[in-house]
Formats: C-alpha cells, sequence, structure tokens
C-alpha cells in the first residue's frame, strides 16, 4: 500500500517565468495522456494529472537550477514507482516523451546546454525508477514469501494441533478403538483398549485380529467380518466377548468398520470396542433376579414357564417330559399359628430339599409362589420316572424341620403328569398337573396322584353338570318319581318318597347321586329342593283329593344345606298352604349327620315343622354316628335303616344273623323311643317276611316297587295291579 | 478463488472433505487466482507459475491488463460512492492480494474510522494481508470461502468490525465469474443480503459478454484460465442484473464496468461499449 505522493511534492515555485510555468502545464497534460493505462495507479485521471504536474515542476526546476544537479531526476523516478506507475511502459512512454517534447513545451527547442540536462536528468530518472521498481519487486517478492511461510505455518499449525486432535481423541478416547490392516495384522490399538483386555500395544501387534475369537462369538460376528474384509459391506455392529490377558472376559460392544483407499479398495480395519461387561454383569444380575425366587434362591414360575416353553419349542418327536406339581399340606396353619418368618424359613428349608433330592441334567426345580413348587423333568422315558421323582420328594420331607424351637413336621401332595410333548401344549401340562395335586389333596394329603384322563373326563362332566344345573331348573329338565312306602303288616301303601330325576338333554336320565352333591356344593340344592317340594305337595294334594283317607303322605328329602336355611320352615309353611295340604300328610327325610350334627338353631326348625305336624325321618339311619342318647330328644317320627343291612336278609334258605340282630336291635330301639321303622332297599320275598317277623313297620324296595312316575302311585291306590 | 474445501471422490461414494489449511493448499507451483490478479495489476506478489499463467493469457489477449485495471478502477468507484452515502463499514469478498488502492486505503481516507474485512480463501493472499495490516484495527482479515456465507457472517473477524444494525457495503469486485451457477450465487448473495440493514450496499463486477459477443481471443484466454487456474463462469447484463435480487439498482443500473459513474468521459472510451464485463452498485429497500 503506497503513501499518496502528490501530497509530499514541493510547492515550491519561484524562479520559474509564467511561460515556462505554463509550458510545463501542457507538458504535464501530455504526459498524463501518455502513461494513463500502462500502471494501476489508485488516482482519478484528474489526480494523475495533477501529480504528474507536481513532479513536471520539479523537473522543471531543476533543469534550471544552479548549480544543476541530477538528483531530483532520480527522486522523481522513486516517486512514480511510488505512486504505482509500476507498469514498464510508464517509464519508456515517459522518458520518450521528455526528449521529444519538454524543451519544445517550455519555449527552449535546440537549447544544448538544456538539452544536455536534459538528458542527465532522463537518465537519473530511468536509474531512480528502476532502483525504486526493484526495491519494490524485492520488497513484495519478500512480502509474498513471508506470507506463504506465514500461511504455511499456520496451515502446518493447524495441522499439527488437528493431528494432535486425533492423536488425543484415538489416545484419550473411553473407548477402545484399534486399527488393522486388511489381513488382520493389528497396527495401532490406543489406551483404552490396552486397558480392556489387558495386554501392551506390543503385545497386541503379535496378535492377528483372527486371533481374537472367542468361543462364545456368534457365527455372525465372523461371517460378517469375512464380507467386511472382502469390501463387501463398510461396517458392522456386533455384541463380542474377549478374553483378557488375566484369563478373565470383557463382554463389548464391538462396532468395526473398513476404510478404504483412494481407489476404493479395502485398506484398513477400525474396530471401537466399548467394554459393557457391568452392563452384562448387571444384566445378569437383573434377569437372575427377575427369573429366581428371592425367598429360596429357586428359580420363579416365570424362569419355570420359560425353560417350559423352550421344552415345547425344541421339542423333537417322541420326547417326553414330566411334571410334579407340589404343595405343601396345611402350610397356611404354620403361617397363621406360628407366623410368617417361621413360614418363610420352612419354604426356605423345604425349597433346599427339594432342589437336594432333585439334581441333574434336564430336571428344574422352581417355586411357583406361596408353597407352590413344581418339579420339571426333560427327557423322561415314563410316568415311572417321575413317580420315583415324587417320591423321593416326599421322602425327603419326612424328617421333620427344626426352626427357631419347632420340630415342624410337613408333607405335601404332588401331582403327576408326565407324557410325549408332541400333541399336547404347556398350558395342558400345566392345568393337568394342578389338576391331580388337586386330586392328590382330595385322596387324603402327603401322597402323589398321577394324573388320569378318565377321572379327568369324569371331574369335567361333573363340572359340565354343575354348571349346567340352574338353567336346567329353570328350563324343567328336573322330574320327580315315587316309590311307595308299604305297611308290612298288610301290604297298605301308607307313603310315597318323592326322588328327583335329571333329564339331562346330554347325559339322558341322571339319578340323585349324581347331582345332589354337586348341588350341595354350589348352594342349588335350596331352589331345587323346594321345587322337588312342591311338586311332592301338589302330588300328594291330587292324591288326597283322589283318595281320600287311603292318600299317603309323601316323603322328601332334605338336603343338609338346606335343613339349615333360615327360610326353611316359612318355605314348607308357604308350600303347605298353597298346595292345601295338611302338614300329616309330609314327612321330610333328614340323614343322620344333617340331624344330630347341627347346632341348635336348625333343631329348632325341625321342633317348629314338628309342631306344625309334618313328620321326620331319620334317612339312612345306621350308617352315621346317631348319640342315642340324644335321639331321644329329637323331634322325629320315623327312622329308616339303611338298605346296607338287608343284604345278610336277601337269601331265602339262609340269614345273616349279625345283620339280623342289627335289624332287630334297630327296630327295638326305634319303637323304645316311640318311632316308626321304615327298612330300605327291600328288593326279596324273603327280606319282606323276615323283616315283618323282626316287626319292622314299613317297606321300601324294588320288591314292592320300583320308583316312577305318579301314576304308578295312582295305579298302586286304586288296586289296579 | 479455489474452492476452499477440496472433494476427494472415494470408492464408496462418501465424499472426505479435507479442511482448506492442509499443506496441500500452499502449492507454489500451482497459479493462485489472487496473484495472477496481482501481477495484472503490475504487482511483484507473484511467482512463476503464476506469471507464467499471466503472462501467455496476456499473449493471448492482450487487452486483458486492461480489464483488470478496470475493475479495480470500480472499485475505487464504488467505494467512494458508497463512502457519498455515508457507509463507513465494508465487507471485502475475495479481496485477493492487498496489492495497491485497497478498500481501507480509500474508505480510511475520507474517514479513519472507517471498518473493512477482507475475506479470501487463499491462504497466502490473507497471510500477506494481515501482516499488511497488523496494525489497523478497524480491519480484519478472514480466511474462508465466500460462498460460505453462514460461516463468513457468523466469523469472528465479522463480528469484530462489522454492525450490520447500521449500512454495510458488500462488495464482490471481479468475484462472481469464479461462482458457477451450480454453486448458487443467487442463495449467497440472498444469505449476506438478508443480513443487511435496509440503506446496505452490494457492489458487484464480474466478466461477461452479451451473446455471441466473444471474441476468439477472450475465449482462448479462457481456455488457459479454465485449465490452470480457476474454471470461469460468463454472465451477460441480464445475468449480472439477475443478481440484484431485492436490491435497488443506483445508477446507471447494470453497465459495462468502464461505464459505471466514470470519472471523466475519457474513462469510458470506445471500450465501454465493448467492454467484456459488468459493474452495478445496488441498495436494500
Amino acid at each position: 500500500m503506497t503513501d499518496r505522493v502528490d501530497q509530499r511534492v514541493r510547492e515550491d515555485r519561484s524562479g520559474l517565468s509564467p511561460a515556462v510555468l505554463a509550458g510545463a502545464g501542457s507538458f504535464a497534460r501530455s504526459w498524463a495522456t501518455a502513461v494513463i493505462g500502462s500502471s494501476y495507479v489508485p488516482m482519478t485521471r484528474a489526480e494523475v494529472a495533477q501529480h504528474l504536474q507536481d513532479l513536471t515542476e520539479m523537473l522543471v526546476e531543476a533543469l534550471f537550477a544552479s548549480p544543476f544537479r541530477t538528483a531530483p531526476g532520480y527522486e522523481i523516478g522513486s516517486r512514480l514507482v511510488d505512486a504505482h506507475f509500476t507498469g514498464t511502459d510508464t517509464l519508456g512512454r515517459t522518458v520518450q516523451l521528455l526528449g521529444d517534447d519538454l524543451l519544445v513545451e517550455l519555449g527552449f527547442p535546440g537549447d544544448d546546454r538544456l538539452q544536455s540536462r536534459l538528458a542527465a536528468l532522463q537518465g537519473a530518472l530511468a536509474a531512480g525508477y528502476a532502483r525504486a521498481l526493484r526495491e519494490r519487486t524485492l520488497a513484495e517478492q519478500e512480502a509474498i514469501r513471508a506470507a506463504v511461510l506465514d500461511a504455511r505455518d499456520q496451515a502446518e499449525s493447524m495441522l499439527r494441533a488437528s493431528e494432535a486432535r486425533f492423536r488425543a481423541m484415538f489416545t484419550e478416547a473411553a473407548i477402545g478403538i484399534g486399527i488393522a490392516d486388511i489381513d488382520g495384522r493389528i497396527l495401532d490399538v490406543n489406551q483404552a483398549l490396552q486397558d480392556m483386555l489387558g495386554f501392551s500395544v506390543d503385545e497386541m501387534r503379535q496378535y492377528n485380529v483372527r486371533d481374537l475369537m472367542h468361543p462364545e462369538d456368534a457365527g455372525s460376528v465372523w461371517r460378517l467380518y469375512d464380507q467386511l474384509i472382502a469390501g463387501e459391506c463398510d461396517h458392522y455392529r456386533a455384541e463380542k466377548r474377549f478374553h483378557r490377558a488375566d484369563g478373565e472376559q470383557v463382554w463389548t460392544h464391538l462396532t468395526l468398520s473398513l476404510v478404504r483407499d483412494d481407489h476404493g479398495e479395502p485398506q484398513y480395519q477400525v474396530a471401537m470396542i466399548e467394554d459393557v461387561t457391568d452392563r452384562h454383569l448387571l444384566q445378569n444380575r437383573l434377569r437372575y433376579q427377575a427369573l429366581h425366587d428371592p425367598l429360596t434362591g429357586l428359580p420363579n414360575r416365570a424362569l419355570f414357564l420359560e425353560r417350559l416353553g423352550r421344552v415345547f419349542n425344541n421339542r423333537a418327536k417322541h420326547v417326553r417330559a414330566g411334571l410334579c406339581y407340589l404343595d405343601l399340606d396345611g402350610f397356611k396353619v404354620i403361617n397363621d399359628s406360628l407366623g410368617h418368618d417361621i413360614g418363610d424359613q420352612l419354604l426356605v428349608e423345604v425349597g433346599r430339599r427339594l432342589d437336594h433330592s432333585v439334581s441333574g441334567e434336564g430336571k428344574l426345580v422352581a417355586r411357583m409362589g406361596g408353597d407352590e413348587f413344581v418339579i420339571l423333568v426333560e427327557g423322561s422315558s415314563g410316568e415311572q420316572d417321575i413317580v420315583d421323582v415324587a417320591d423321593r420328594v416326599l421322602t425327603e420331607l419326612e424328617a421333620p424341620i427344626r426352626i427357631a424351637g419347632h420340630e415342624l413336621s410337613v408333607s405335601a401332595s404332588i401331582g403327576i403328569v408326565e407324557r410325549q410333548l408332541s400333541g399336547t401344549t404347556s398350558a395342558d401340562l400345566m392345568r393337568d398337573a394342578d389338576i391331580t395335586l388337586y386330586w392328590a389333596k382330595a385322596d387324603g394329603k402327603a401322597r402323589w396322584a398321577l394324573y388320569d384322563p378318565e377321572r379327568n373326563a369324569k371331574e369335567v362332566a361333573r363340572f359340565t353338570l354343575s354348571a349346567t344345573m340352574p338353567r336346567a331348573l329353570e328350563r324343567g329338565e328336573f322330574y320327580v318319581e315315587y316309590q311307595p312306602l308299604v305297611r308290612l303288616e298288610d301290604s297298605t301303601v301308607t307313603g310315597v318318597e318323592a326322588l328327583v330325576r335329571w333329564q339331562h338333554p346330554e347325559f339322558g336320565r341322571l339319578a340323585p347321586d349324581r347331582f345332589i352333591e354337586l348341588a350341595e356344593e354350589t348352594g342349588l340344592i335350596v331352589p331345587l329342593g323346594r321345587w322337588v317340594l312342591r311338586r311332592a305337595c301338589e302330588e300328594a294334594r291330587r292324591w288326597l283329593e283322589e283318595f281320600g283317607d287311603a292318600a299317603p303322605f309323601v316323603s322328601v328329602n332334605l338336603a343338609v344345606r338346606q335343613s339349615r336355611d333360615p327360610e326353611l320352615v316359612r318355605d314348607v309353611k308357604q308350600i303347605l298352604d298353597e298346595c292345601g295340604l295338611p302338614p300329616h300328610h309330609l314327612q321330610l327325610e333328614l340323614t343322620e349327620s344333617a340331624i344330630m350334627g347341627t347346632a341348635d338353631e336348625p333343631l329348632e326348625a325341625l321342633r317348629a315343622l314338628c309342631d306344625m305336624g309334618v313328620r321326620i325321618a331319620i334317612d339312612d339311619f345306621g350308617t352315621g354316628y346317631s348319640n342315642l342318647a340324644y335321639l331321644k330328644h329329637l323331634p322325629v317320627h320315623e327312622l329308616k335303616i339303611a338298605g346296607s343291612f338287608m343284604e345278610g336278609l336277601r337269601a331265602e334258605n339262609e340269614e345273616d344273623p349279625v345283620d339280623a340282630q342289627i335289624v332287630a336291635t334297630l327296630v327295638q330301639l326305634a319303637h323304645a323311643l316311640s318311632l316308626g321303622v321304615t327298612a330300605e332297599g327291600v328288593e326279596t320275598p324273603a327280606q319282606a317276611a323276615r323283616l315283618l317277623r323282626l316287626g319292622c313297620d314299613t317297606g321300601q324296595g324294588w320288591f314292592f316297587a320300583r320308583p316312577g312316575p305318579p301314576e304308578n302311585i295312582d295305579s298302586l291306590l286304586r288296586g289296579d295291579l | 478463488m479455489h474452492d476452499g474445501l477440496e472433494r476427494f471422490e472415494l470408492g464408496w461414494g462418501e465424499r472426505v472433505e479435507r479442511p482448506n489449511w492442509a499443506p496441500g493448499d500452499i502449492d507454489l507451483e500451482r497459479p493462485s487466482v489472487a496473484r495472477v490478479y496481482d501481477y495484472w495489476l503490475g504487482g511483484a506478489h507473484n511467482f512463476a507459475a503464476d506469471r507464467a499463467v499471466a503472462q501467455k493469457t496476456l499473449e493471448t489477449m492482450p487487452e486483458l491488463r486492461g480489464v483488470v485495471l478496470n475493475h479495480r478502477a470500480f472499485l475505487r468507484r464504488a467505494v467512494r460512492y458508497l463512502l457519498a452515502q455515508g457507509v463507513r463499514q465494508f465487507l471485502d469478498l475475495g479481496s485477493g492480494i492487498p496489492t495497491v488502492g485497497n478498500v481501507h486505503e480509500i474508505a480510511q481516507a475520507t474517514d479513519p474510522g472507517a471498518k473493512v474485512v477482507y475475506v479470501d480463501i487463499d491462504p497466502v493472499a490473507v497471510a500477506h494481508s494481515r501482516s499488511l495490516l497488523g496494525g489497523n484495527d478497524h480491519v480484519s482479515v478472514l480466511q474462508a470461502d465466500v460462498r460460505d456465507w453462514t460461516g463468513v457472517l457468523a466469523s469472528d473477524e465479522v463480528d469484530k468490525q462489522l454492525d450490520f444494525d447500521e449500512p454495510v457495503g458488500v462488495l464482490m469486485i471481479a468475484l462472481l465469474h469464479f461462482v458457477s451457477d451450480e454453486d448458487d450465487p443467487w442463495g449467497m448473495i440472498g444469505g449476506y443480503r438478508d443480513r443487511l440493514a435496509p440503506g446496505g450496499f452490494l457492489a458487484v463486477s464480474q466478466a461477461g459478454y452479451e451473446a455471441d459477443e466473444e471474441p476468439d481471443a477472450s475465449k482462448e484466454a479462457r481456455r488457459i484460465y479454465d485449465r490452470s487456474v480457476t474454471p470461469m463462469t460468463l454472465r451477460d447484463r441480464a445475468g449480472v442484473t439477475s443478481l440484484f435480487k431485492g436490491f435497488e439498482l443506483v445508477e446507471p443500473g447494470v453497465v459495462r464496468v468502464p461505464a459505471w459513474q466514470p470519472e471523466s468521459p475519457a474513462d469510458v472510451g470506445e471500450s465501454g461499449q465493448r467492454f467484456p464485463g459488468y459493474a452495478a452498485v445496488g441498495r436494500k429497500a
């Protein structure tokens, strides 16, 4: 950048005539025209003209100066360069113009002295110009070379900084980084990777990437590696384990990238390896916690179901498996009486014993929750395998368990299922094991039960019955049959027992033993019993109207649950009223246990019924445990001796003396208490004869008539038969 | 003015960008736009390779030196015009080697407080500028690719010197013939324009002809230049006019370079009608 030269041009114009000055001005204009465009100067045309005017005057002054000196010429040449008249044409045109025109313009053409002076000044100007231009050129060359060095320094320092940054990134990275060539030779590894694997760089350089293979590597890791090396993929991620120098293992996330050369050919491979061992172990621990029971340390339900699912997924044909579904007997009592702490310790010990007695490949003991455990046996050869396991477990549990000074004896019930896996599901297996466990409990506990498909079918049917019973009542699938109660003395029909039947749409005609117990369990016995009572009373009323004094009473069975129904008395009274049946035409039959085992309340109900005039009979007498002392205080009118005692009286030729004696005793007992006696299950004439001889009042059974529709009773009463 | 980021086409189709400060960029065997330009302006800030290309081009197209002088003279006139409009801040894009008649010299002659930011991609030109301007607090030099307008406008240098709430003169002198249409000069100019306050200016000069006007000598010179230095994109008057979207052109609009507000009729001369380049100044509305 140049300074403004025109500012420094001398203003002193003294000693020059106006004519000379005018000539100088004229020359300056010609000069400007000649040089403009020959160089770039940062001036307007007018500024250029002014600048050259100044230089012209300086030159003219020097021309006439005394003493004459050439220094101003030198100065002018120098100033032209300073003003950036650096185009070499500028000097040529200037020197030529000076020689051709200056003395003419000044009015001194042909003046030898001035001509000589001018030539000297021209030479000095050229020398000054050349010197200045040379200096300027050298300075600019120096400047541009310095600039190149600066720029290079700058670039190199940035490059060094950049390299240092990348080097720092490599060395300081928390992630392990390794570089290998395409043959797998390891070239460099960073500190993190050295720390991770426990090898130094030098040690690592002895290895090939393939030496880092781990037996647990997924096949895909090395398949992808081969593809990457072949240039078929540019990077991949994988989970990989490495052996450490100290023999430990490191779990990692590996990202391998391919670096290609300028032609796209594979050149290097770069591995980024993140140590995820802690995460892996944590995951394992979390997974362990998620899949194990914290109390016993045994696998939990989730792990068991997962394993069971896997067994089914991997199943081959004919592969079998078995389950023991185990539940401690009476555990709730221990828990409730001794506290949860003791209960928990008991479970821990039971878990330990189970684990101890069941070990080996393909066997899994799991706690399903509460006091339920399950044992899975994979690859069993038959039911006996599992039965053996169950026996071992039961034996193992026999020894009492001492906890906090208590000596606890525990037993367990076990449901066993064993079968071929094809054709079944894990859900089937679990459900059947559960059902079988229930059987073991129901069969008396402290035992195992083996799954039995027939028993299951029956239970299913039972379940089906109990489920369909409410609708069956609504749809009128129940009906009542009647069996005569016959006075042995004269074969008169004195009463009829009402017996309910179920015309099931699927199973056909069902006797009460198939559904009464179910009805008791479900509670449907109450509405069903009420319905039977009403049907029977309606029928009895009809007979009363038709046969008057010859009409029989009806005897209706009262289930235990009905006998305890607080509405019983009211229901009976209401039905009797509605049917218009005198109470003594109704007899209610209760079992011994229903009457004897009752508390006061039902007894009061019986008394109320008795007071009302309804007859009360004890059904199946002799099969339960009657309190005979109590019997005499009960509001009872009749004893019905169970049919089982009739067996010994059956044969025509001989009788069983024990049965005969029992029946005789019962008859005597009844009569002693002023009760009537009815014998059930009378099937032969011999029985009837013997019962009559023994003093029995009434008989009932096939010998007289089978249960049948009410019309059969009509016929009997009319004497049609 | 070559690309600041050399792109290497790699085998698998990704582009790796090498930073423009890599040493490979400072190659004295390779002509530089800035140094060739300096040579044409009579400077000695150049090397043999620069001079060889400059000479060769000149031989093919002797009038080229005058063309360069005219662009430089337009810079002076444009800056003086902007100063007269009250502009005291300048962003000189593609400033090159600071040979003579630089923006800060012109501006600070009028107002010593005038601010200038020089931007060039050539690391040598930038280093030279910095060494020359060491003591001038009102001037900064930024090495950047001017097409990266977001980077330029976000730079510390621009932030230090320029207040965009006040008028700024953006100068693109003899620059845009090095920005091809593919590089979207309209988008780039729009980026700078959007940053300007109303009353800011854009001054542009660039090489070009009207259709079929270009002489064979020019084509040959351009071929040399394209091959040896940097490819050029010529634009006709309409092309240059299209660059001023969002600006109001000041008198006399888009004209041949010497004809833009000449200091004397003689400066325009006969070449004014044939000059291979256009110039204009626009004011942001």
